[in-house]
């Protein structure tokens, strides 16, 4: 088993805010993320997958292939825009890492026919990032 | 919120400074020399870490996340930087009065001080000492490759 990971960055805007929250909850729980306005972040994303390379191609899939589904997928989803107000997957949820690392993850994992989706890592920040694997296949080395 | 089978983690860095000697008293000093080389010398060198905590468990609905990351620093602050940052870890840290203080003995130090953090479970702590060494440990489960 071979693990490839295609790194790609994006910019949004984002804010937390929970409407069931009073002001004062939403202020104490979030801090500065409740800001009115919202702010934004650089993310990175890194995308794993597994599985045997191609005996003929020596892939485990064509990364141009990854490149094109990334694009599709996320970039044109995600990339300059509003995260609560531009992006129907994450409509309802407050737009933490997890939550959009989940919704990656759903977003990518059916398009994804060679090899298996292993792991979606998103950071926000070099010193925050939130992981997503299938269930029993994380662990540390992974 | 349903979880569709996923498993979540949260990964956070902290950086700290501290310096170390690598010695033992099991050793003669040639010994010790020679095992640990300039890791040795008597007066200690230090390093720039960078502390990795991942960790697991549900999503919140209400506010999305699997822990409150003022929680979770505070709780580093408090156990692990307040001692580590700027101090010897030989000298200032009791747990490694009789341990050399190696990157490995760091990593099952700071995860036996944070696997106490009550709102999530503690999945690994990856310590980087140089650009070029790191290290992690992921408790002393089965299955562990660290």
């Amino acid at each position: 088993m071979v693990h490839l990971t295609r790194k790609i960055e994006f910019s949004a805007s984002h804010l937390y805010h929970n409407p069931n929250l009073s002001a004062e909850e939403n202020r104490r729980i979030f801090g500065k993320c409740n800001n009115p306005h919202g702010h934004g972040h650089n993310y990175t994303l890194e995308v794993t997958v597994a599985g045997e390379p191609n005996p003929v191609t020596g892939m485990v899939l064509d990364l141009r292939e990854l490149k094109e589904i990334l694009e599709r997928e996320v970039m044109r989803r995600m990339d300059h825009r509003h995260l609560n107000y531009e992006v129907p997957e994450l409509a309802g949820q407050i737009p933490t890492c997890e939550n959009i690392a989940q919704v990656i993850w759903r977003l990518l994992d059916p398009k994804i026919t060679q090899g298996r989706l292993h792991r979606v890592r998103l950071y926000e920040s070099p010193d925050l990032f939130a992981d997503c694997y299938r269930n029993g296949t994380s662990g540390a080395g992974n | 919120m349903k979880n569709d089978g996923l498993h979540i983690e949260l990964g956070r860095r902290y950086r700290f400074a501290a310096s170390h000697r690598l010695h033992t008293p099991q050793l003669s000093e040639e010994e010790n020399c020679r095992v640990f080389g300039k890791c040795n010398n008597p007066y200690g060198h230090g390093h720039n870490y960078v502390l990795e905590v991942r960790l697991s468990g549900k999503i919140d609905p209400a506010t999305g996340m699997i822990a409150n990351l003022a929680d979770l620093d505070a709780f580093v602050e408090r156990h692990v930087l307040e001692e580590f940052d700027h101090h010897s870890l030989n000298e200032d840290v009791a747990a490694f009065r009789d341990t050399v203080p190696t990157t490995e003995n760091l990593c099952i130090e700071i995860f036996r001080r944070l696997e106490k953090f009550p709102h999530a479970r503690l999945e690994s702590v990856r310590i980087q000492e140089t650009v070029n060494n790191s290290f992690e440990y992921a408790g002393n489960t089965e299955g562990n490759h660290s």
